[in-house]
């Protein structure tokens, strides 16, 4: 993870499109200037960063499931619940599965579980619309790249 | 016609915190009932579910941005019911 750049997701494990789900994984790190107010001598992830890693793999279910052709951007969290403390160096396995896709918008359910166990979870709308421009969608599919995603199951996008 | 209108008049008290004796089938849900954009799409999501449809909303803002569509045709509930209703049809093949 990249807090500073909110480049959250390392590598993308699975994207299944029949099955709508993804599977993601972010390692917390050990340092960073954000720790150093989150909070003094008591480290830990915030928790609105983890609710960002959330949607961030859903983001890229979803942008993957549009064959890079819709781009999500955030809307709403609802039943979101943050269950443990998240602290530097720990793991995360994120996953996101599509609950719903409607006409401009999609609801997901993401969480984040670590060795196993889960830490949070939510339910997360997004709107969804036309990349604004080919430049935007061509960073996208460089940030895709960078992380793994399988770029072959969205080829004729 | 009253079933469908039953349910989402229930489905907007719920999610936006609207008395139920205040929504009426005449009532237009940005007008009247001051729905956003936002609250908009928790109601959708809630009928499509319920229906087990897909609302084209993407298609009406469409038709409205290009005035061939009033906003009326859509949002005032009685209107948007029948739309459900149509889609349900459609959906089933059954036709109205």
């Amino acid at each position: 993870m990249r807090l500073e750049y909110f480049r959250l997701i390392d590598r993308i494990l699975e994207f299944d499109p029949a099955g709508r789900t993804i599977r993601a994984e972010a390692l917390v790190p050990t340092e960073s200037p954000i720790f150093e107010g989150h909070f003094p001598g008591y480290p830990l992830m915030p928790g609105v960063m983890l609710l960002e890693t959330m949607a961030q793999a859903s983001g890229w279910l979803i942008i993957g499931l549009t064959r890079f052709t819709r781009m999500p951007f955030l809307a709403a969290f609802k039943e979101a619940k943050l269950r443990s403390f998240v602290t530097p160096g720990q793991m995360l396995a994120v996953s996101a599965k599509l609950a719903h896709e409607g006409s401009g918008f999609a609801v997901t359910e993401a969480e984040i579980a670590i060795e196993g166990k889960r830490v949070c979870n939510a339910t997360i709308t997004f709107r969804l619309v036309d990349f604004p421009s080919a430049k935007f969608r061509a960073g996208m599919q460089e940030a895709a790249v960078a992380i793994a995603f399988p770029m072959e199951t969205v080829a004729n996008g | 016609m009253s079933s469908t209108f039953d349910t989402v008049a229930n489905i907007i008290a719920e999610t936006c915190d609207i008395p139920r004796d205040n929504i009426k089938p005449e009532s237009h849900a940005i007008n009247d009932l001051g729905i956003d954009s936002l609250d908009f799409l928790d109601i959708a999501f809630a009928i499509d579910k319920t229906f087990g449809i897909k609302m084209p909303l993407e298609q009406w803002t469409q038709e409205v941005n290009e005035g061939k569509a009033t906003t009326d045709q859509y949002f005032v509930l009685q209107n948007l019911c029948a739309r459900i209703d149509e889609l349900v049809a459609a959906k089933s093949g059954v036709k109205l």
